[in-house]
């Protein structure tokens, strides 16, 4: 705007902007920030008080919102001060270097009782991710085949996947929890009685017990085997698809994928002169030895946390799968698709575009719900930081560092999300 | 050889395409695949409802001592019936638990109203104003009846206080973060932002941990606000960030020009919000509203971990008293009735509310 334009010429199109600026123009709309406040005056013939410019009503807005969080915040951290040095208590991250001196009941690196705090947090963590990785490949396992069934032209199946999820959506997590780990210790043997459902596998109050192969070195190397046939596949499958595109032929990716997946280690096995040796646990005064065990805790955290996320997951996929229009179908069949090509590559990419938000939501639900370890007793990274916090009265630096922990993970997931998003957007024209 | 009927109307449709044969035909035994599926859920049934059958009703006793259930097959209600009024009501004076009965009762009744779309008006509200207040009153005492303090409270009047005070007092503040991450202040839409995406970014239990051991470092010297005060802060704090999320999304339901034709109204924000805006975006958001009532409801139960006396709690308790050790599947299996038939009851409707309300008029 020009400053200094003769006063009323009114046909200025900013002019007249300004003209409706004080009634028109909410404090929330600052897109008309530009005028300079001497220029309205001049145009408008007469001085507009601050408090109808909204430029500067945002501004006056913003400042006083900022102060407010700011003295509610330094209220806060004054008190907190003053309390900590009544009762004399350090601040600081000093004491994760101290030694923790409690046994930790399961742990994925070696840790006892004199290793540091730091190291008894890290053992937490560790099992949070643990408990995480199994709960969420279990749930979507269990969640889609629930969803599927929920949609199934068999009443009496689609009717008991319906009550699956009426019953364990409306039931708390906790009180599942409980409910799986009472039954553990309750009503399971001890031990000397323990239950064999199949051979080498034991249940017990002490947890679930049962053989593994003996540790070899062909193991190791079946593992690379599986890994290189990974990276086969991938590149196999680019292979397929840019032929397929060039030349129309249809290669068989499937069936060479599972034969290049089973295939590969199964010859490393047989090339590494096949160790049949098996770990098989035994009975020794009042517990087993050898095998590998998986305590109560940890299978009633991981039965509670999977039977009620599945519930929610197997919702989802029903619905995504619903909002693809029948229309769909219908022209994927009508140009001669097979009934798997249809889900293949009709239905499920564009369901998946549906399920995927929120169902990565329900995987954060399942990591976040496993904080309630704590009510069992399994050692997860809350109820490691809890046992913290009760040791060494460090309450401010134990919350935080469980908020931060789930924060970072929270981040990492909408990270992933908004890539996702981006990858799987509709491309229109 | 050609059959002729006299009159259309007489055929009939073939038995095995109609009544219950057809149905099962079409239902249960198309196909080989659904035959085999509909033969193992019926083996399945038979496998297991009747011995769970026989374990809830025919080996099981109602009213004994636990000395008696010690040699039974079946369960043992007698823990319940024994202890209900603890597991009801936790520490709360035996002789005046008359009270919080009453005070769940009104809630009840107060949500049943409600329920009926007819009464969503005014009156309605003030009559959970004057509904709370008197819960209120009734819990706490005063008024020419006995105190009782509120470290006393507990079992299920504290798990529905819990819920829907939690509810209540979050949803104006929702509303509010809701409209502040919409704003078109920089400032504000931030500070809005960090504290959504913060509370859902973390479990509740970190902040129950929070209200249970850090809230207190924040008061000033000499002053304390007790343990379910704190934690109903917590749940409200946690609460109002998934509110904020679902008003939200009404909010971006509502379509511009509404906003345009209140501003060419000459209406201000908090006008074109209260008048025009917010009924609108409220209105799309009420069955998401239902569902976080439910999951308030449920969440409740996590106050366990700090140690209040809710209805987990009360019942964790009777379970660790030596008479009536060994029987929680009894005892969380009617827990988990409360719980369901609660949640279901409020998701139905939440359902029902939806298909009327996206219903065309």
């Amino acid at each position: 705007m020009v400053v200094g334009a003769a006063p009323g010429d009114e046909n200025r199109p900013e002019n007249t902007a300004d003209c409706r600026l004080p009634t028109a123009h909410s404090f929330y709309d600052t897109s008309i920030m530009k005028p300079a406040p001497s220029a309205l005056q001049e145009s408008a013939g007469k001085p507009i008080p601050f408090w109808h410019n909204p430029a500067r009503r945002a501004v006056v807005y913003q400042v006083v919102a900022l102060l407010i969080t700011a003295s509610i915040g330094w209220y806060l951290f004054h008190n907190t001060v003053t309390n900590l040095q009544r009762q004399s208590i350090a601040t600081g991250f000093g004491f994760l270097g101290k030694e923790a001196s409690f046994e930790i009941g399961e742990s994925l690196i070696a840790y006892s009782a004199s290793h540091p705090y730091v190291r008894a947090l890290l053992v937490g963590l560790l099992n949070t991710i643990k408990v995480a990785v199994v709960g969420i490949s279990l749930t979507l396992v269990l969640g889609l085949i629930i969803g599927i069934c929920r949609l199934s032209s068999n009443w009496l199946v689609s009717r008991i996947a319906a009550a699956y999820i009426e019953v364990f959506q409306d039931i708390p997590v906790l009180l599942q929890l409980l409910f799986w780990y009472a039954l553990f210790y309750e009503s399971l043997p001890p031990p000397r009685m323990a239950l064999e459902p199949l051979p080498g596998v034991f249940l017990c109050n002490r947890g679930l017990i049962f053989a593994v192969p003996a540790s070899h070195p062909v193991y190791w190397a079946i593992l690379a085997a599986f890994l290189i046939g990974c990276v086969i596949v991938f590149l196999m499958r680019r292979w397929a698809r840019r032929r397929q595109e060039k030349t129309g032929e249809i290669f068989p990716v499937v069936r060479v994928s599972i034969g290049i997946l089973i295939g590969l280690p199964l010859l490393v096995w047989l090339l590494g002169g096949r160790p049949t040796a098996m770990n098989v646990p035994e009975l020794s005064g009042f517990n087993f030895t050898g095998g590998m065990s998986v305590s109560p805790e940890f299978t009633a955290l991981l039965l509670g946390l999977v039977f009620y996320t599945a519930a929610f997951v197997a919702e989802i996929v029903r619905a995504g799968i619903q909002a693809v229009s029948k229309g769909q179908t219908e022209a994927a069949m009508a140009i001669g698709l097979k009934p798997w090509q249809i889900m293949n590559l009709v239905i499920l990419p564009q369901a998946l575009r549906i399920i995927i938000p929120p169902l990565t939501s329900q995987m954060l639900n399942l990591t976040k719900n496993s904080s309630l370890a704590v009510a069992i007793g399994y050692p997860d990274f809350v109820s490691v930081t809890n046992t913290t916090i009760n040791q060494t009265g460090q309450a401010i630096e134990g919350v935080a560092m469980i908020m931060i922990v789930y924060l970072m993970m929270s981040l990492i997931t909408s990270l992933f999300m908004n890539w996702y998003n981006r990858k799987m957007a509709l491309v229109e024209r | 050889m050609t059959v002729y009927y006299e009159n259309v109307s007489d055929i009939r449709p073939p038995v095995i395409s109609t009544g219950v044969i057809g149905w099962m035909r079409e239902n249960l035994f198309n196909g080989v695949f659904n035959t085999i599926l509909t033969l193992l859920c019926v083996a399945l049934f038979v496998k297991i409802v009747p011995p769970l059958f026989r374990w809830i009703f025919i080996d099981s006793l109602w009213v004994s001592t636990s000395a008696e259930c010690r040699n039974i097959q079946g369960a043992c209600w007698s823990i319940i019936t024994a202890n209900y009024r603890f597991i009801l009501f936790g520490f709360y004076p035996y002789e005046l638990q008359w009270r919080p009965t009453i005070a769940v009762l009104l809630l009840i009744g107060l949500l049943l109203i409600s329920r009926n779309r007819r009464f969503w008006k005014k009156p309605l509200l003030y009559a959970w104003i004057v509904g709370l207040f008197l819960m209120g009153i009734l819990m706490q005492g005063g008024f020419g009846l006995r105190r009782v303090e509120s470290d006393q409270w507990g079992g299920l009047p504290l798990t529905f206080l819990l819920a829907v005070f939690g509810l209540a007092a979050a949803y104006p503040l929702g509303v509010v973060l809701a409209l502040g991450r919409r704003s078109k202040l920089a400032v504000i839409r931030v500070l809005s932002i960090v504290y959504i995406e913060t509370v859902r970014g973390v479990p509740l239990v970190s902040l129950l941990f929070m209200s249970a051991v850090v809230f207190p470092l924040f008061l000033p010297e000499g002053v304390t606000i007790n343990k379910i005060l704190r934690a109903q802060a917590a749940i409200i704090f946690f609460t109002a960030a998934y509110i904020a999320e679902v008003v939200r999304g009404g909010l971006q339901g509502i379509p511009k020009g509404q906003y345009e034709a209140a501003e060419s109204l000459g209406l201000n924000y908090v006008q074109t919000m209260r008048l025009v805006v917010l009924p609108q975006a409220l209105k799309i958001v009420i069955p998401p509203s239902v569902s976080i009532l439910i999951s308030a409801f449920k969440d409740t139960s996590l106050v366990v971990i700090i140690a209040l006396y809710d209805l987990l709690k009360t019942t964790q308790a009777t379970l660790s008293n030596p008479n009536w050790m060994g029987f929680s599947s009894e005892a969380y299996f009617f827990l988990a009735c409360i719980y369901f038939i609660c949640c279901y009851t409020m998701a139905r409707y939440s359902r029902q509310l939806e298909k009327e309300l996206g219903a065309p008029q």
